[in-house]
């Protein structure tokens, strides 16, 4: 018997169970509901979570814990008839079936919320064992430290995350370079200026930029602003032939984050009270001095929780990078040549036919467990502060 | 004209400077707005001037003659015998037919029959030949066929392809553009409307003009679901509990730190996650529907928890008192009253998950549904199990498409990226009518 | 020209007026808040805006600096002078209409920055000073004038937020004055204050009135009694009554007047 056949008929049982337990309930009283200390519902509810609840439990556990695949089924079937049998021996009248489906629903609930802590440690345990593994083959001080980057499968890899870093940090400077301000003056404009007919066209139409796939950004940096950098820019300044490069990278990555940045910073302008507006206003100041005297101060520590937060998703995006800036680890200042990034790196070693014991697949899971610790490290220290920017204003 | 010192009316140069910087600081921010709705335009114009052209494609009309000699020569009609003739052997088929019609159309060329036959897709005798297995008495007749023409005379009467461009190229020339003209002026073939774009599956590296989205569309379609069934209740049953039930103590903190934490991770590292733990350990099909649906699900959750606690907090105690007031439990309060009103918020939230989903790319590289796939995935199969068998997706599908060498793969790209934005069109539609309909205010 | 130049002669020679509104009208979107109002506000004095929740008092002094050009919806209609001058005229900077008609709030409402800069922050935007030792002598007279130089001049340079409320206030009121302003408009600045801070900052007001013309709105009849000469009466948009304040407290022309002083209405 395989598991997800004795899954279904556990799932049969505890809906008999929930057939059962109310009409022997209501049998014992011959029928007469007022007698029962619970609604005929909840004895059926509460006797189906009885049924159903261990055996999904043991199902799940046994399932992922790699349990012997002959037995277990057996298991779970035997659990779900001893629950069946004893939730309905259990639904006499003065049972207080409410408390008891209650709880169980509870408990339902509890492992749902359980669900996010299990994704984390997910995400912590599975990068860290195979990086414990990448370790084992490869000096860590080569990996931090080492500023040359060239897998290759003869097994004399150089595996250095720093061109890598350097990549990620450039294109992601660029990025948040053109984002922050742009950003930063729609929303103030949009927020302290703006008539409601340009807010009802603007405000949806830099949305939209935030409702856009990152694929889609990837072929327009491939297809459109790649070509058009090489072509007017990089090649008749020579400065270069490439059209993927870190420019193209890092200025669509910044479309990309023009709306992330002023509907942040957005949210954050309308927490600083009117009355400091008005203070401001009514000793004759105007609106520009208002804004950049008062209200950018008041709201400092909260757009650079939204800056962090942008950096933070400058630093992991994937696809823009893969499109746009190239395969290249390379370690140089032009913005106009092709370098490449952490997440880039990470696609590329982890796709196409992969052997999960050596060193230039492993290396994706160290590459990625720093990823994940710059990227939690930004996201903790912004999601603070700004959380403490609102409190003050609370 | 000078006012008195003290008038109103008197305007200084100070106060000229200061209104001078008012100007100044207005027009950074219009510049601003400028900037980021030209982003817009630019984006969108470019994807949709590349794009449309996708569902667009040029079909030559040829007669084909089926001989049975050659088709059949078990002469019954068995499949077994049948299936032994190629798609080469189609392929000679239709260069005769092409040239036949040809004839007919009194067109010469002075291109061998080899460089003539070039002019229909490679794809196309692989079509003849499953009509003709799936219709075995149309052997013996002559049929007329509508055959995809190949990707560069498609890019030719899409402006693609340029006779200049063509001479330079080792898969056209330029006589074979002419000759397509003539055919073109013949009737003979045609640039309409192709509506297999979003129905075929893909084809291979030589194939742009046969490549489709069936496949994607298909595999988007179940990890959609998989993202649905799995997020939503393990979504709203979390928020649930730590909205309404969870003690306000250092775990729930815990959890609430991580949700917004889990909200911010880049998404490669959910495919980290699927790779290691769904595929390497738990060892479930790779490129499956199934994994990359329980990946997405886990990137969507917080998304959805999020959205969710917002509507739940948004729902006046009042309610609750007014229900736990006439002797309901808190669970009845909770699951007779404020979910019902939450509902319409905790939807819109979802389908803005869901969007999200629909359109993340990177995790699911790392899962292999860059895999050329041909074959429809099945929703169910006992070997593959619910949703186990391999597909592809529509964001993988355009990075596919983008790592191809032939140019007419841009095309097809941009194709895909407007169908993705449709559905995440409709998709957004939807949630803001959602949000309008049961909008209310307390 | 000359026309202007001989009414405002006439004007200083007969009375003090220093606003003067007439058949003033403000509609928020729908809502007709102030109805036809006209009054004559006299030069250094106090003048009162009482009336229960929602009569236009607070509107009406918003309208006297243009506050309400800043909420999209609001329209006046009407005409407001100060000194003889249209401040609603087209050519008029409301930015400079508010460096002469200063204003304090309700609610204490310091920047969150050091109490110096606070007070600094009105002179630096005009440009009052020309180096920094003028700029200090002007913080520091407007502090006195304030009522609050003692008890902050040993800490010019910590955050205005970390004062009490009525320091707080006092200190909003030195940062309007130290602008020069010529008209001070208070919106009810002791409703978030404890009953001493209420008096003292009652007590600066008074002060005041020797080199300001100050308008005061207030929910406080006693409030009003206490520091006002002159008291207008507010309700449902429509200006009852306007008069010396012990008129208006002792006896009152409109029926509705007394019942509002009486306790009877508001």
């Amino acid at each position: 018997m395989s598991l997800s056949l004795s899954v279904l008929l556990a799932i049969a049982l505890s809906a008999t169970a929930f057939l059962m337990a109310p009409r022997r309930a209501l049998n014992l009283v011959s029928g007469d509901r007022r007698q029962l200390a619970s609604l005929p519902k909840q004895f059926g509810l509460s006797a189906g979570l009885t049924v159903f609840l261990p055996a999904m439990l043991i199902a799940l556990v046994g399932g992922l814990g790699g349990f012997s695949t002959t037995i277990l089924p057996y298991i779970v079937i035997a659990v779900a008839v001893v629950a069946l049998v004893v939730s309905v021996w259990q639904s006499r009248p003065d049972f207080i079936a409410r408390n008891r489906a209650e709880s169980l629903i509870t408990l339902v609930l509890i492992a749902a919320s359980g669900v996010a802590i299990l994704t984390t440690v997910g995400i912590v345990m599975s990068m860290l064992f195979e990086t414990t593994n990448f370790f084992q083959d490869y000096n860590w001080k080569d990996f931090f430290f080492s500023t040359e980057w060239s897998p290759n499968f003869r097994g004399d890899s150089a595996l250095g995350i720093l061109p890598l870093l350097w990549g990620t940090l450039y294109i992601s400077f660029i990025a948040l370079l053109f984002a922050v301000p742009i950003g930063l003056f729609a929303a103030i404009y949009l927020s302290e200026y703006a008539g409601p007919r340009l807010r009802s066209f603007a405000k949806p139409a830099i949305e939209i930029l935030a409702g856009i796939p990152t694929i889609v950004y990837g072929l327009f940096a491939l297809v459109t602003v790649g070509p058009f950098l090489r072509d007017y820019f990089a090649t008749p300044m020579g400065f270069g032939q490439s059209a993927s490069s870190v420019l193209t990278a890092g200025l669509v990555m910044g479309v990309m984050l023009i709306p992330f940045v002023s509907s942040l910073s957005d949210d954050i302008f309308n927490a600083v009270p009117q009355t400091l507006r008005d203070g401001s206003l009514g000793l004759g100041a105007t609106n520009s001095e208002t804004i950049r005297q008062v209200v950018v101060p008041a709201a400092l520590p909260g757009i650079v929780g939204a800056v962090l937060l942008a950096a933070s998703r400058a630093i992991g995006e994937t696809m823009i990078v893969v499109l746009g800036a190239g395969a290249a680890a390379r370690l140089s200042l032009n913005p106009f040549e092709a370098m490449t990034t952490v997440t880039v790196k990470i696609v590329s070693q982890l796709t196409g036919d992969t052997d999960f014991a050596s060193p230039e697949t492993l290396v994706a899971f160290a590459l990625g467990l720093t990823l994940f610790v710059i990227t939690l490290g930004l996201n903790v220290f912004a999601l603070y502060i700004v959380r403490k920017y609102r409190e003050q204003y609370e | 004209m000078s006012y008195p010192s003290n008038s109103l009316l008197r305007v200084d140069d100070r106060i000229r400077k200061r209104n001078a910087a008012e100007t100044r600081f207005k027009a950074y921010g219009i510049t601003a707005i400028v900037i980021a709705v030209l982003a817009l335009a630019v984006l969108l114009t470019s994807v949709l001037g590349s794009g449309l052209s996708a569902f667009r494609q040029t079909y030559l009309t040829v007669n084909v003659q089926l001989p049975e000699a050659k088709l059949d020569k078990s002469g019954v009609r068995d499949p077994a015998v049948m299936r032994k003739v190629t798609t080469i052997g189609y392929a000679s088929l239709l260069r005769d037919g092409l040239l036949d019609t040809m004839q007919d159309a009194g067109i010469t060329t002075q291109m061998s029959k080899k460089d003539v036959a070039k002019l229909i897709s490679k794809e196309a005798p692989a079509t003849v030949r499953n009509h003709v297995l799936a219709n075995p008495e149309v052997i013996g007749t002559t049929m007329t066929f509508d055959l995809l023409a190949q990707g560069r005379i498609d890019g030719f009467f899409k402006g693609r392809v340029t006779l200049e461009s063509a001479a330079l190229d080792g898969n056209t020339s330029p006589e074979a553009l002419m000759l397509a003209q003539e055919l073109k002026e013949a009737g003979l073939l045609e640039t309409r409307l192709n509506w297999d774009f979003l129905i075929a599956p893909d084809a291979s590296d030589q194939r742009p003009e046969a490549a489709g989205l069936g496949v994607a569309i298909l595999g988007s379609l179940y990890m959609m679901l998989v993202v649905l069934v799995l997020a939503l209740p393990i979504g709203v049953a979390s928020s649930i509990y730590l909205e309404e039930f969870a003690p306000k103590n250092r775990w729930t903190d815990l959890i609430e730190v991580n949700i917004s934490n889990l909200a911010a991770v880049p998404s490669i590292v959910y495919g980290i996650l699927g790779l290691a733990i769904f595929i390497n350990f738990m060892e479930l099909n790779q490129s499956s529907p199934l994994v990359g649906g329980l990946v997405l699900t886990l990137m969507t959750l917080p998304t959805i928890i999020i959205s969710t606690r917002a509507s739940l907090k948004s729902v006046p105690p009042s309610i609750r008192d007014a229900a736990l007031g006439v002797g309901a439990s808190k669970m009845q309060a909770v699951f007779h009253h404020v979910l019902p009103l939450a509902a319409p918020g905790i939807l819109t939230g979802t389908i803005i998950g869901l969007a999200q989903a629909l359109g993340e790319t990177a995790p699911l590289l790392l899962i292999g549904m860059v895999a050329f796939v041909r074959e429809y995935p099945a929703a169910f199969s006992p070997d593959a199990g619910l949703f186990g068998e391999a597909s592809t997706a529509l964001p993988v599908q355009i990075y596919n498409w983008t790592q191809r060498a032939d140019p007419g793969f841009v095309e097809r790209a941009s194709g895909a990226i407007i169908t993705l934005l449709v559905f995440l069109f409709i998709m957004n539609i939807i949630a803001i009518m959602l949000r309008r309909k049961f909008e209310r205010r307390w | 020209m000359l026309d202007h130049n001989r009414m405002d002669l006439e004007m200083h020679t007969q009375t003090k007026v220093k606003i003067s509104a007439k058949d003033v009208q403000v509609h928020y979107g729908d809502t007709h808040a102030i109805k036809d109002v006209n009054v004559e506000i006299e030069d250094n004095a106090v003048t009162a805006f009482i009336g229960p929740s929602g009569c236009g008092k607070s509107t009406f002094l918003r309208c006297i600096n243009r506050m309400n050009d800043t909420i999209d919806i609001c329209r006046v209609q009407g005409d407001i002078r100060i000194d003889n001058e249209d401040i609603y005229d087209r050519r008029v900077d409301p930015v400079q209409l508010r460096a002469k008609v200063g204003m304090v709030f309700q609610k204490p409402n310091p920047f969150p920055k050091s109490i110096y800069d606070n007070v600094a922050y009105g002179p630096r935007i005009h440009g009052l000073a020309n180096n920094k030792s003028e700029m200090d002598q002007i913080v520091e007279r407007a502090l006195r004038r304030g009522a609050i130089w003692d008890e902050v001049k040993d800490r010019l340079h910590a955050p205005g937020t970390g004062l009490s409320g009525g320091q707080q206030q006092r200190l909003c009121i030195a940062r309007a004055v130290a602008t020069e302003p010529q008209v001070l408009l208070m919106d009810e600045p002791c409703s978030a204050l404890d009953p001493i801070a209420t008096a003292q900052v009652e007590e600066l007001i008074s002060d005041l009135s020797k080199n300001y013309c100050v308008v005061i709105v207030t929910h406080s009849m006693q409030q009003a009694a206490r520091v006002s000469q002159k008291t207008a009466f507010f309700h449902l948009g429509h200006l009852v009554e306007y008069g010396d304040t012990d008129k208006i407290f002792t006896n009152p022309e409109d029926p509705r007047t007394e019942s509002y002083i009486s306790g009877r209405i508001g």
